[in-house]
């Protein structure tokens, strides 16, 4: 197979399949958030990308100021949560601001989060300057443990995996067995009944979209371990993360969690094979045709509308 | 015949507002601007082709299409790939590896001209192409979206997805594409130099002709029973669906027109300019189309054309003076035209119009003249 012995190629599955795997997590987070924002609440976040961004710049400033005054080994869960709060309140904000006023005209809601994408872009700019920049990390963020000699696993990719799975959880129990998340979910199905009952939609909408961004900037946070941050980081990762959650299936759990499984491995066994850019397009190509014979993605949520 | 050009001009009121785009094109943009601004001119009337598509598709259709920018650029491609092949004759190609080939190809050692790039030969067959290559795709797309029912939100994402797909697909592969820096260096079409002087005037007032052209089509579609039943189906599909019609058949339809409307301009860039590069094709520029028509008003065929001009004048403008506030602009732009006047230019002049009878008034002067042009021809013969 392409001129490799059969344990070469196993060897290339297996890291490439761990270059898939950190590949994975970010996808998977950043399409968590989305599948709250645009599978839960139907808005297209366009901007999503950018709230990585903030995530991801926010680690980087800690992480200079964990180097100036030496607490580099630790700094990191500070940062991850500093970048799920800052992230949190700028989705609050804008929420406020923007979003809520377009609740009713979804294709709208796309073109002014692009709109506020271009802009936050620019800020990213101005402030952090167009050069990409990368966060110190902590000793035992580095180097790769060997199984056999011939494989090689970087422990930031397995950082990154785990963090990806904790906040999975935690995603889950909150929206399946917390009040909060029955509030959402309440308002989400059926939002006149949730406010017959008691519940205030518009605060849930705007908590619910705080939620989505602020765990973009957990996706950021992760990110700043496998590569440096420049101010278009965020816009490289949105159309797959929509492809992500769209494949999944809108509302499903699961299936955003498969399908960022699946697209991430398929890209990264793909592109050692093949070109970079074949191996991404042969992914996407895929995802499109399959989407087209079944629209409603892999694990889609049997319920009429 | 009075049917059909009201139908072509919708009525009174559109006849004016075209005569003016038309003596805007044609007569005023040509004297007051030099050559160098009217071929910048000549660029954002091009992008014009794909706002009024998307009046037609998003406007009046309700599908919001996020690839625009791929049937631009397809349509570009297939002009470009027969201008490079003219190009590259073996004579001026000599100091090649193999001469007779286009340059990019020799440097990514390709030895003979690719099987898809033959029928750019000709150039009878290149035109049908132009036309057909991103019509078919239009069709494909839109067969397989809007048969399954399809539409809103995910159409846009999927014609996204598929927008990335063919400008990473180009880029890819440089050794037939071009990759990155496009197809450059076009020098003649059938041996006519389109890069002198008169060449660009020419080319110019082609591009100026076929846009009008074009939006009497659309003015034509959308005043047409077609035209009605498009907006009911933005409206209330359902409704649509129940009184008989077959809604995704006519989605097609609509998404066949705009796609060859866009590659017309497409191609026209490309003979203007004399380059096509996989930048028009990607994600960006087909959102930033989608602010055209958002800004001139996405229910008004001459309002995006002059949205159009506009946004990319103030682009032009603003990069050149302060690059750093344009992104702020732009974006700050289209957040406020979304939220505020989601009509465009087109629907602030309609209110404001109506306010101080703008339209009373140029259609009274226009008769007026009109009846002093008649008199004046009259004492002539």
């Amino acid at each position: 197979m392409f001129g490799y012995t059969m344990e070469e190629v196993g060897n290339i599955v297996v890291m490439q399949g761990f270059s898939g795997l950190s590949l994975f997590s970010v996808l998977l987070l950043m399409a968590l958030g989305l599948a709250i924002i645009f599978g839960q609440m139907g808005v297209i976040n366009m901007a999503h990308g950018e709230f990585m961004t903030v995530g991801a710049y926010t680690t980087v400033f800690m992480s200079k100021l964990a180097v100036k005054y030496e607490i580099v080994d630790s700094y990191f869960i500070f940062a991850i949560i500093a970048a799920f709060i800052l992230a949190f309140f700028i989705g609050y904000f804008i929420e406020y601001l923007l979003i809520r006023h377009l609740y009713k005209r979804p294709l709208d809601t796309l073109l002014a989060t692009w709109g506020l994408s271009l802009v936050m872009q620019q800020i990213f700019r101005s402030t952090f300057g167009a050069k990409e920049v990368s966060a110190e990390l902590p000793e035992w963020l580095l180097g790769s443990f060997k199984p056999t000699p011939d494989i090689d696993i970087p422990i930031n990719g397995v950082f990154v995996m785990v963090l990806a799975l904790i906040v999975t959880v935690g995603v889950y129990l909150f929206m399946f067995r917390s009040r909060g998340g029955l509030r959402i979910r309440a308002t989400m199905q059926n939002r006149i009944m949730a406010g017959a009952v008691g519940i205030n939609t518009q605060k849930v909408d705007r908590l619910t979209f705080a939620l989505g961004c602020g765990i973009a900037g957990v996706a950021g946070a992760a990110f700043t371990t496998i590569s440096s941050t420049g101010p278009t980081t965020g816009s490289l990762y949105i159309v797959d993360s929509f492809m992500v959650v769209v494949f999944g299936g809108a509302a499903s759990l699961m299936g955003t969690i498969a399908s960022a499984f699946g697209i991430a491995q398929a890209q990264s066994i793909l592109q050692f094979f093949m070109t970079s850019s074949m191996g991404k397009v042969s992914t996407l190509m895929t995802i499109v045709i399959i989407l087209m014979m079944r629209p409603e993605g892999l694990f889609a949520s049997k319920v009429r509308k | 015949m009075n049917t059909l050009s009201d139908k072509l001009l919708g009525g009174k009121q559109g006849a004016v507002g075209l005569a003016i785009l038309a003596l805007m094109l044609f007569v005023v943009f040509p004297l007051w601007l030099d050559l160098f601004r009217l071929g910048l001119l000549g660029k954002y009337v091009t992008y014009a082709f794909v706002a009024i598509s998307l009046v037609l598709l998003w406007g009046n259709g309700g599908i919001l299409s996020l690839g625009q920018g791929m049937f631009f650029g397809l349509g570009g491609y297939c002009m470009a790939m027969f201008l490079k092949l003219e190009a590259s004759d073996p004579v001026s190609t000599k100091i090649q590896t193999t001469p007779g080939i286009p340059d990019f190809m020799d440097w990514n050692q390709l030895t003979e001209i690719p099987f898809f790039w033959q029928p750019f030969k000709s150039l009878p067959l290149t035109l049908i192409l132009v036309l057909l290559v991103p019509t078919l795709l239009a069709f494909i797309i839109g067969y397989a979206m809007f048969k399954r029912r399809v539409g809103g939100v995910y159409f846009a994402i999927i014609t996204q997805a598929i927008a990335l797909i063919l400008s990473i697909l180009i880029v890819g592969q440089q050794g037939y594409t071009g990759g990155v820096n496009g197809i450059t260096d076009l020098k003649t079409l059938l041996g006519w130099d389109i890069r002198t002087d008169s060449a660009k005037y020419i080319l110019y007032f082609t591009n100026a002709g076929l846009l009008i052209a074009c939006m009497l089509l659309a003015r034509y579609i959308l005043t047409s029973k077609f035209g009605m039943l498009l907006l009911a189906m933005r409206d209330k599909e359902e409704r649509v669906r129940f009184s008989g019609y077959d809604v995704s058949n006519f989605k097609i339809f609509i998404f066949c027109v705009a796609a060859m409307i866009s590659a017309i301009g497409g191609a026209m860039f490309t003979l203007q300019i004399g380059f096509m590069s996989p930048s028009f094709v990607g994600i960006v520029p087909s959102i930033e189309m989608v602010i055209f028509a958002a800004v001139g008003g996405r229910m008004s065929l001459i309002g995006a054309v002059y949205g159009t001009l506009l946004v990319n004048f103030g682009k032009t403008m603003f990069s050149e003076t302060f690059p750093e506030l344009w992104l702020f602009l732009m974006g700050g732009l289209f957040i406020a035209v979304v939220m505020f006047f989601p009509d465009g230019l087109a629907g602030i002049y309609e209110k404001y119009a109506k306010q101080f009878k703008v339209n009373e008034l140029v259609s009274s002067y226009l008769a007026k003249s009109g009846k002093k042009v008649a008199k004046l021809i009259g004492e002539k013969a």
